[in-house]
């Protein structure tokens, strides 16, 4: 099996291959050559150069945003108030309560924009690939969440925030033998790994499906040629489709991601476990 | 078969998508703390204060108001009671002007009537001065006529003047005596 696969797959994944063969998608895509620094690292390839450009957008919008806020608000404005307030409102302040949730703000807000300007780069014509489709940018997220919730708890509850998490009041004490090793993973070391790898899959996975659908595209209308043309009509259609779907993708996962930093922060914080 | 082609790609590019380079590590890093920075030092203060300010424009402009309402409800209130008091001092000043209005009407007509008693009285004393100055006068006359007519008739001359002046005066009493009983009647009948 393992034997066999590597011809079909290389035909597959091959990107740069000759004219007349198909075009299919590769994990080459996340990791392009290097423009700048190459070998060290800092290392500056097209994705991180996407990155700086998200970065850039994001705060000239953000900045222009709120340059010139009043009460009274414009057409701009609104939208922007309607966007922070939709991650102040339903993310943060709906799972934390609003005294708490003040206090994670400055984390979770910045959090979900970020992730999805990152996201919606994998649908931008030119970029076409998410920032956030190498493992590094989601893992340092969900450190961060990670970190976030250990401190929340620990400042909540000093010395006992690891004794509530991993012994959970209420269990018959036999039963910890059990319990806290499930525990000790889950929160532990499951939480943030799901975090990242969440992220970054449905970003790799979303960007193979496009390059998939726009290659097949391309090479049913021009390579094949002839009756196999039609094909294009499905196979471009398919990538319009998961091109929208992106678009929900990208806005959903960055939505999950803070809303479950924001749920793990509440668990580090109730009283009882 | 994703995950077969994940596999067959490692294998051929020795690359593992679940390992981070370093580069990508510090690069995920920079540019995160860069948005995290910019979104706590501006957007956040600037958004949370917009948005707080408005919250409170909004209460005050509540309780703004439902003051300004319980003023008017206040100031509704005075009004119509000060309406009332109008009304009622209104109704009063009216019954008494109509009470001095007739009293004045009622003063007015007294007087008219002793203006009239008084106007008749003087106009009948005058008359009666002037009855009495014309009798004087006739007298006079009456007396020194009746003695040219007497003299003239008798023929003698009446010249001893205390004879005929008693004789005129007993003429005129006469006359008088006979005259006052029809001037009384005269005058009766003018008033009446």
């Amino acid at each position: 099996m393992e034997k066999s696969l590597p011809v079909n797959a290389l035909t597959l994944v091959a990107p740069f291959a000759n004219d007349g063969e198909f075009h299919g998608p590769s994990l080459d895509d996340f990791f392009p050559p290097a423009i700048f620094f190459e070998g060290t690292p800092f290392e500056i390839n097209r994705i991180i150069l996407i990155r700086f450009l998200v970065v850039a957008v994001l705060i000239l919008l953000f900045w222009l945003g709120t340059r010139r806020m009043s009460v009274i608000p414009g057409r701009g404005q609104n939208v922007l108030e309607m966007a922070v307030g939709f991650v102040r409102d339903s993310i943060v302040f709906n799972t934390l309560g609003e005294r708490e949730g003040r206090r994670f703000l400055p984390l979770l807000v910045p959090m979900f924009f970020f992730i999805v300007f990152m996201n919606l780069t994998s649908i931008v014509p030119f970029l076409n690939i998410a920032g956030s489709s190498v493992i590094g940018l989601p893992l340092i997220l969900a450190l961060t969440s990670y970190i976030a919730f250990v401190y929340a708890g620990i400042r909540k509850h000093p010395g006992a925030f690891f004794k509530n998490s991993l012994f959970p009041s209420g269990v018959p004490w036999p039963l910890y033998i059990v319990v806290t090793p499930i525990e000790l993973i889950s929160t532990f070391v499951l939480r943030p790994v799901t975090l990242a790898l969440r992220l970054l899959m449905n970003m790799v996975a979303g960007h193979m499906l496009l390059v998939l659908c726009f290659s097949a595209t391309q090479f049913f209308l021009f390579t094949a040629g002839g009756l196999f043309g039609l094909f294009s009509i499905g196979t471009f259609a398919f990538g319009f489709a998961f091109t929208l779907f992106e678009l929900l993708v990208g806005v959903l996962q960055a939505y999950v991601f803070t809303l479950l930093t924001a749920v793990y922060i509440n668990l580090a914080l109730v009283d009882e476990h | 078969m994703p995950i077969a082609f994940l596999t067959a790609a490692t294998e051929e590019e020795a690359v593992n998508p679940l390992i981070p380079e370093p580069y990508d590590i510090i690069w995920s890093l920079v540019v995160f703390a860069i948005v995290a920075f910019f979104f706590i030092r501006y957007v956040l203060p600037r958004v949370q204060k917009v948005l707080d300010d408005r919250t409170t424009q909004i209460q005050g402009g509540i309780e703004k108001a439902e003051k300004a309402q319980e003023a008017a409800a206040d100031a509704l209130d005075k009004y119509t009671q000060q309406l009332a008091e109008a009304r009622i001092e209104a109704g009063r000043i009216r019954e008494q002007a109509r009470e001095d209005g007739k009293k004045i009407l009622a003063e007015l007509r007294e007087q008219a009537l002793a203006e009239a008693a008084r106007i008749t009285a003087s106009a009948q004393a005058t008359i009666e001065a002037e009855r009495q100055a014309a009798v004087t006068s006739l007298r006079a006359e009456v007396g020194s006529l009746a003695i040219d007519l007497a003299s003239g008739v008798v023929g003698e001359s009446l010249s001893d003047d205390k004879k005929a002046a008693a004789l005129v005066d007993r003429f005129l009493a006469d006359l008088e005596a006979s005259e006052t009983s029809a001037s009384t009647t005269s005058a009766r009948k003018a008033r009446g």
